[in-house]
């Protein structure tokens, strides 16, 4: 046919993503040891067929330091927008289902934690958990719910006004079925989309407190860490200490949203045509 | 006009009672780290050295000892009176600093808002009004590859190309080092304010411009514009006359939340510019956990978002047409 | 006298998506013919989802971007291409929209209808066509949201009314208004057809549409299955079987219900899609229909009523 087919775009598009996405996560399991071999006599060296990212002032590879970083990024990108959507969630269906009071008190939390800019919740959270692993995962996961608590609510709020809602609940159908039955599977797709859509939010959020000194040790070969480090070294000319490591989290970052991207279009029927 | 003062005095309150919610959350969090504040200032080989004496004397000045519900309400009953302490890292009370820093911080945030606000609206019904087409797919392109882009490494990115590379501009610093302030001219500022402030507004315009994109593709689908097209009206008219108009209202809340996102982004990119702002003296006071400065920075930031959303509000009053009519007949 | 308009076998299909991957071309307007002369009013009636507004919007070339017209439009003796519908549009062919949604929510009325010139004599015209249905001068002033329904209705035929057009599409104009209300607004569009205009009334309400209309072009499933003149309704010589129930089905007739449930697009076959739900339904009606002349009317049965076929 001449017209685009723009469904199996998607679905291509989708498993390619998660294709290499999953490539880079295993990659960067396997490279964490050479990523923290140092050897001085291959030191400061610009990105040549052997190295193709060149090497830092210690002489380690930086492909596998950027790989290993990646890695730990889609990990912890994971790990976080799956908890800040479960959190979302949660707090969305109560303060829709409850209402009253919970539902002011949910409201009241979601306009206060947009209301601190959000890199600096992440800190304060960070600070709170002791900074490292912990507590970047805690920042990111903490601080990414309300956008997604809100839409939710939005979402089951229109679903309890529907008709075949309403009509159920006057025939005496048990609260938990109509969850189950009639809300379920429309909030699965809403819910799917946000969860993928939190990974590029999470992964920029944690190189950027990584970045700040707020986030992962020194010690691992996180993106943000990497990229502090190389502060020091562009002024004498290392860029490919920033430009590849940071290319590289920008591809990833992209992905992550090119999957969100298709996810919304194919669960949602509005936007077949397009 | 009664109901517009009612509507107001209401926001007020919630804003003032969202405050005092940050305040205590920021307060509730920093005193919850396990970070030691001596350790991480003076640390572990000077403590060592230091009499039992000295230290319960830095102790006493990093507020260790002092119950956290004592020290939050001594921090509130002085901040209702107008004072925010003394900031422990910089030595001079914390509205000096605030207001110094955010002086600098300023600059760079009002040049971000304004190019972001203008120019995103531009671009975004530029490529809302062409869904699909050629310019649409460039801008989205654009704005995609820039949301997905950390701003810190954008920052790092100019910073190697314009001032390593090309030797445009200097490294960081606001003035040059060594001037004093009253020799620094609006020149210098600009001279140095400009890199860090490109940074923020290339973030900022793909933000404002994707959501701006998204309005005015579902306003160009709405029945008015078929209409419009149906009496003949071009696609410029359109865009000009009922485009604009309806995307006005959205933009407006728009460019007001982007508040809280360019002042995220100043953090970033102040620190790799070291450029003294706001946003600077945020990451010092946190890694150097400086109660008082970090308590005061997130207030004031959050009471600039919050009034923010307050002017939003108050303008969608004056803007749109069914709140301003409405209330009247009131 | 030329025909201001003239449709000839006019076909509309959208590109849409099926179940899954799969890309499928629906059909929503089939094989439909019409001709209004100047001073006629001519209804095209059938009930919603039928594709009746697609007809309108096809005319003036509005279509959404993955929709497919096949068919010939002639305007005033000349075909109707898309660039000419352009040129036409809002001033020799308007369009009157069903409601209030089709007015832009924040501007006032007065400038949406003078669609954005500001000389003097625009303002006259916008004075007196408001005037013309009653509407004064201070409804310029307001904004969409604080009309009522009938008022919304006639700043929309005033909209049509401001230009000095050759041919007027007024899209479900009614709904929404109670039978006085809407024998006004009807009656508005037969002045603008005693004016030399040609009115096409597109119409769930067979009722309504009579009691204005010259002819009548029934729908049905995105095809025209007759086409007759309002004199044929109430002389009993309706020639298809649907028309014969629609007619049937209004309250002063016998109220009488027809059963089953109009195909939707897609699901209709080659042959009549009427043909299920048809008393005098026969195999044959699933293989080609032509569409032909009976009795000075057109209809598409290959067993008319009254006729000699």
């Amino acid at each position: 046919m001449r017209h685009w087919n723009g469904r199996k775009n998607a679905l291509l598009l989708l498993a390619v993503a998660a294709l290499v996405l999953c490539a880079v996560a295993v990659a960067g399991g396997l490279l964490s040891g050479q990523a923290m071999v140092t050897d001085f006599s291959r030191k400061n060296l610009a990105p040549c067929g052997q190295f193709l990212f060149g090497t830092d002032w210690m002489g380690r590879d930086m492909l596998s330091r950027t790989l290993t970083g990646l890695s730990l990024s889609i990990r912890i990108g994971l790990l976080t927008a799956a908890v800040s959507a479960v959190i979302a969630l949660v707090l969305g269906v109560a303060s829709a289902v409850f209402g009253g009071w919970v539902d002011a008190i949910i409201s009241w939390c979601i306009d206060l934690v947009m209301g601190i800019p959000h890199i600096l919740l992440v800190m304060l959270i960070s600070l709170a958990f002791g900074k490292g692993f912990v507590g970047v995962v805690a920042g990111v996961a903490l601080s990414h719910w309300p956008s997604l608590a809100r839409v939710i609510r939005g979402e089951v709020l229109q679903l309890r006004g529907a008709v075949y809602v309403r009509t159920a609940e006057k025939l005496g159908v048990s609260r938990l079925t109509i969850a189950r039955r009639h809300m379920l599977p429309h909030l699965l797709p809403q819910f799917l989309t946000g969860l993928v859509l939190q990974f590029p939010h999470a992964i920029l959020h944690e190189a950027s407190v990584t970045f700040l000194g707020f986030g992962l040790s020194p010690e691992q070969p996180a993106i943000g860490v990497i990229l502090s480090e190389s502060m020091s070294y562009l002024t004498t000319g290392k860029w490919w200490l920033a430009v590849f490591p940071g290319l590289s989290l920008v591809l990833i970052v992209i992905l992550f949203a090119a999957m969100g991207e298709q996810l919304r279009k194919l669960l949602d029927p509005a936007s077949v045509h397009a | 006009m009664k109901h517009r003062l009612l509507f107001t005095g209401k926001k007020l309150i919630r804003m003032a009672l969202l405050l005092l919610g940050v305040s205590l959350a920021a307060f509730l969090l920093m005193s919850a780290s396990p970070l030691d504040p001596l350790q991480t200032n003076v640390g572990q080989a000077a403590l060592g050295t230091m009499s039992q004496e000295q230290i319960a004397k830095l102790e006493d000045y990093w507020g260790v000892n002092t119950p956290p519900v004592e020290r939050y309400l001594g921090w509130l009953g002085d901040f209702v009176r107008g004072d925010m302490g003394t900031s422990l890292l910089y030595r001079q009370p914390v509205s000096q600093v605030i207001g110094q820093r955010l002086q600098n911080s300023l600059w760079l945030m009002a040049f971000a808002w304004v190019i972001s606000g203008v120019l995103g609206l531009t671009l975004g019904v530029l490529a809302g009004a062409n869904r699909g087409r050629l310019v649409d797919k460039i801008i989205r392109g654009y704005c995609w590859i820039i949301s997905s882009t950390p701003a810190f490494w954008l920052a790092l990115l100019l910073l190697v190309i314009f001032s390593v590379w090309l030797g445009l501009f200097p490294i960081g610093l606001s003035v040059p080092i060594g001037a004093d302030a009253a020799s620094v001219t609006l020149a210098d500022r600009l001279y140095h304010a400009f890199l860090p402030a490109l940074t923020l507004s290339i973030t900022g315009v793909a933000n404002i411009a994707m959501h701006t994109r998204e309005k005015m593709g579902d306003i160009m689908e709405n029945d008015y514009v078929l209409f419009a097209r149906a009496r003949g009206e071009s696609v410029r008219s359109i865009v000009l006359r009922h485009g604009l108009r309806n995307v006005a209202l959205p933009a407006i809340t728009l460019q007001f939340a982007s508040i809280s996102e360019i002042f995220g982004g100043s953090v970033l990119v102040e620190q790799v510019f070291s450029y003294p702002g706001l946003g600077q003296a945020a990451v010092n006071a946190g890694l150097g956990s400086d109660l008082p400065l970090l308590l005061g920075i997130t207030v004031v930031s959050a009471a600039i978002v919050f009034g923010g959303n307050l002017i939003a509000d108050l303008l969608y009053g004056v803007v749109d047409p069914k709140i301003r009519r409405g209330a009247a007949r009131k | 006298m030329e025909p201001i308009l003239q449709v000839q076998n006019l076909s509309i299909s959208f590109t849409q998506y099926g179940r899954g991957a799969r890309q499928v071309l629906l059909p929503v307007l089939r094989d439909l013919s019409l001709t209004i002369e100047p001073g006629q009013v001519v209804a095209v009636v059938g009930s919603s989802g039928s594709g009746k507004s697609l007809l309108a919007h096809g005319i003036l070339n509005i279509l959404p971007y993955n929709s497919h017209m096949a068919g010939e439009i002639t305007f005033l003796g000349r075909p109707l291409t898309p660039k000419r519908a352009e040129q036409v549009r809002g001033r020799e062919i308007v369009l009157v929209p069903q409601g209030v949604t089709y007015l832009d929510p924040l501007m006032k009325v007065g400038p949406q209808i003078r669609k954005g010139r500001r000389d003097q004599a625009a303002r006259q015209v916008s004075r007196a066509v408001l005037e013309r249905y009653g509407l004064g001068a201070d409804t310029e002033e307001c904004y969409p949201f604080e009309l009522s329904g009938g008022m919304a209705r006639r700043v929309l035929i005033a909209t049509a009314a401001a230009e000095t057009p050759r041919l007027v599409i007024a899209d479900e104009p009614t709904p929404g208004l109670d039978a006085r209300a809407a024998k006004r607004v009807l009656g508005h569009f037969r002045e603008l057809a005693d004016g030399g205009a040609g009115v096409l009334l597109i119409t769930h309400d067979l009722e309504l549409a009579l009691s204005i209309a010259h002819r009548v072009a029934v729908f049905y499933a995105g095809e025209t299955v007759e086409e007759a003149d309002a004199a044929d309704f109430t002389a009993g010589r309706l020639r298809h079987p649907y028309t014969k129930a629609l007619w049937n089905a209004l309250p002063q007739n016998g109220f009488v219900p027809i059963l089953g449930a109009q195909p939707g697009p897609g699901e209709v076959g080659e042959g009549c899609p009427f043909a299920p739900r048809c008393p005098k339904g026969r195999p044959e009606c699933l293989g080609p229909v032509p569409y032909r002349e009976v009795d000075g009317g057109r209809v598409r049965c290959l067993y008319p009523e009254g006729g000699t076929a």
